[in-house]
């Protein structure tokens, strides 16, 4: 196999590869909004309170998902 | 049909040629977005609070509602010396909403699309925040790298960690919201292929499915210009008050 088909295979495998990253992030976000709703029903009165750091939570994890993507998308279009 | 392909839309053209020196100053299609952007947060801010009764009408209570949302993020996350950054925190929030919204205009420009743009944003953010560290408290601010409660030996260790988690700080900040946008454009782009290709088939559920698609990328539009200007809050603090 010569060198650009190789390089070809090992973008397409990378930027496979790089999407078991969000494994993780379903993970964190499911965890946010399962203690969020867990803290709502033991506290209703607090819920209203608490929800900008759900929400901020929430993009801050979404952003590790995005930067997977950006990751896949680097070894597929520049490399 | 032709093979438009879904990045198509985050293309730069310009449409003013201006050379100046050997620099190519044009006005582009992103600068004419961004400039249509100031130009209604400006005028929805200036003619909201035209008038200015006690009682507000609701464009007035509109304008009061934003303007007290960055005030009182700025007095939770900074405290009271927060105050005299009231006027950058707040340009940069409605820049980045405006900016964002108008993306979501059919045919128009997403200018926070292109990490140009938002790596700009995101090194101000950093380099003001480090020279008011700076500024403040002179050779102290280094402390910031020094977390308390840490065993000796593994100092060395989470100094460098510090160092660099700090440094990536305009990395992610501007990462963040060029990588939301230019993801939540390309998928609407080719899902909208979608619902186009299947037609008849699956009746109203694609169509359903990208009205809820738009839907959320509305969200995120805002969600992203709030979690970018609470960060920037954040970091201002870090140099603002040292609380490590």
């Amino acid at each position: 196999m010569d060198v650009a088909a190789a390089t070809s295979l090992g973008k397409l495998i990378g930027a496979g590869i790089a999407m078991i990253a969000l494994g993780g992030v379903g993970v964190g976000i499911g965890n946010i909004f399962a203690s969020y709703v867990s803290g709502a029903l033991r506290n209703p009165a607090a819920a209203g309170k608490v929800f900008g750091n759900v929400l901020l939570g929430f993009a801050l994890v979404e952003a590790v998902a995005l930067y997977a993507l950006v990751i896949a998308m680097l070894l597929l279009f520049v490399f | 049909m032709e093979g438009h392909s879904p990045l198509e839309q985050f293309t730069i053209h310009s449409v003013v040629n201006i050379p100046i020196g050997g620099i190519h100053a044009d006005i582009t299609n992103s600068s004419i977005f961004m400039m249509i952007a100031v130009v209604l947060a400006t005028l929805f801010l200036t003619l909201s609070m035209r008038g200015g009764a006690l009682v507000p009408t609701r464009w007035q209570s509109m304008a009061e509602l934003s303007y007290e949302f960055i005030a009182k993020m700025l007095k939770e996350n900074v405290g009271d010396g927060g105050r005299r950054y009231f006027p950058f925190v707040f340009t940069l929030f409605m820049f980045i909403l405006f900016c964002n919204l108008l993306g979501m205009v059919p045919f128009s420009f997403t200018v926070t699309s292109h990490i140009a743009v938002t790596f700009a944003l995101a090194f101000v953010v950093f380099l003001g925040v480090t020279v008011i560290g700076f500024v403040r408290h002179g050779a102290h601010f280094l402390k910031l790298f020094v977390p308390s409660g840490v065993p000796i030996f593994l100092l060395p260790l989470m100094v460098v960690i510090e160092v660099l988690s700090y440094l990536t700080r305009p990395i992610s900040l501007s990462v963040r919201l060029f990588a939301n946008m230019m993801a939540g454009h390309t998928m609407l782009k080719v899902f909208g292929g979608f619902v186009v290709a299947l037609g008849i088939l699956g009746g109203w559920a694609p169509l359903a499915f990208i009205i809820a698609l738009t839907g959320l990328e509305f969200g995120i539009a805002i969600l992203q210009a709030y979690v970018f200007t609470i960060l920037t809050c954040i970091y201002l603090n870090d140099a603002v008050n040292m609380h490590h």
